[in-house]
């Protein structure tokens, strides 16, 4: 079963490179854009038998930062 | 009764040695190295030292994986049982990461990476760790860090400063961190992580010396005078 983690800022946890993107858009002559956040996009291949809260317990213990960060898991097939 | 420490090397560590260094020359006794695949600890440890690099190559987020290695269980058991924990720059990282401390380290505001000496000021000189400063006092120590920025919630940053554990804060804006904080003690004021390295200015050809009393305070404090 393949599976997507988007772990992603809280609201309000300023990000610096989300910052430094969008000026780099704007750069190029992007307009438009208001604000960009930068985040992080896990694939995992996992085994039928993982539980979802097998999944979820992976999410808050290692892959996403619960103090600033906030995860979605995406069951893709 | 003679002083025994420890400083735990991650892979990807690389300020292991200038710590222990100054942990040797301070308190005159040899400083036990451990790795950070080792599930146990030496017994009767005085002071556990974490220190700066970057253990496993910044992966995930820095010091995520170093807080999840075997020994940084026993380090959390024994932090638990009251040792005195001290984490620099990446060492701050692992600890907060680990839940030791509270808050997370982010990206410097700035973006880039900042390696300079900054002017500190000392805000709880009660602790084990800095009662060798003044209240209040100013101190310069380096700094060598990508990602200082010191964030918790408001909440948190309240309690924190009610506590009294905001150990020391930047005197002016090195890294967009939270209130200028630049370490925290954690409840029990056993452990104290910082993102400056007072290690690096424990002699004067280190350009300083004023990362010294943080050492002298805790072996003076843990083995007397």
């Amino acid at each position: 079963m393949k599976v997507r983690v988007h772990v992603s800022l809280k609201p309000g946890v300023l990000d610096p490179q989300g910052r430094a993107i969008h000026h780099s858009l704007e750069g190029l002559g992007f307009s438009g854009v208001n604000d960009v956040r930068a985040g992080r996009l896990f694939e995992l291949d996992v085994e039928e038998s993982v539980s979802d809260e097998a999944l979820d317990d992976m999410c808050r213990k290692l892959l996403a930062n619960m103090v600033i960060e906030n995860y979605r898991i995406e069951k893709v097939a | 009764m003679a002083f025994r420490s420890a400083v735990v090397t991650f892979p990807g560590s690389n300020c292991d040695r200038d710590l222990a260094v100054a942990l040797e020359k301070i308190s005159g006794t040899e400083c036990i190295r451990v790795w950070h695949g080792d599930a146990e600890l030496p017994d009767n440890l005085d002071f556990i030292g974490l220190p700066g690099g970057f253990s496993y190559g910044d992966y995930l987020r820095c010091g995520a994986i170093a807080s999840r290695s075997p020994v940084m269980q026993a380090v959390i058991e024994a932090a638990n049982r009251g040792v005195p924990v001290f984490g620099v720059c990446n060492g701050f990282q692992v600890l907060t990461e680990s839940g030791l401390l509270p808050g997370a380290l982010l990206r410097n505001s700035g973006i880039r990476f900042v390696c300079r000496e900054v002017s500190l000021k000392v805000e709880n000189a009660q602790s084990l760790f800095t009662s060798g400063y003044e209240s209040g006092q100013h101190i310069r120590i380096p700094v060598a860090h990508h990602d200082g920025n010191y964030h918790a919630d408001e909440e948190t940053l309240d309690r924190l400063e009610g506590e009294g554990r905001v150990a020391f804060r930047y005197a002016e804006d090195v890294n967009g961190s939270a209130r200028q904080i630049a370490g925290v003690l954690n409840a029990a004021g056993n452990v104290l992580g910082m993102m400056p390295h007072p290690e690096r200015a424990i002699e004067s050809t280190h350009g300083g010396t004023d990362g010294r009393a943080l050492f002298e305070s805790a072996i003076r404090g843990l083995v007397g005078a």
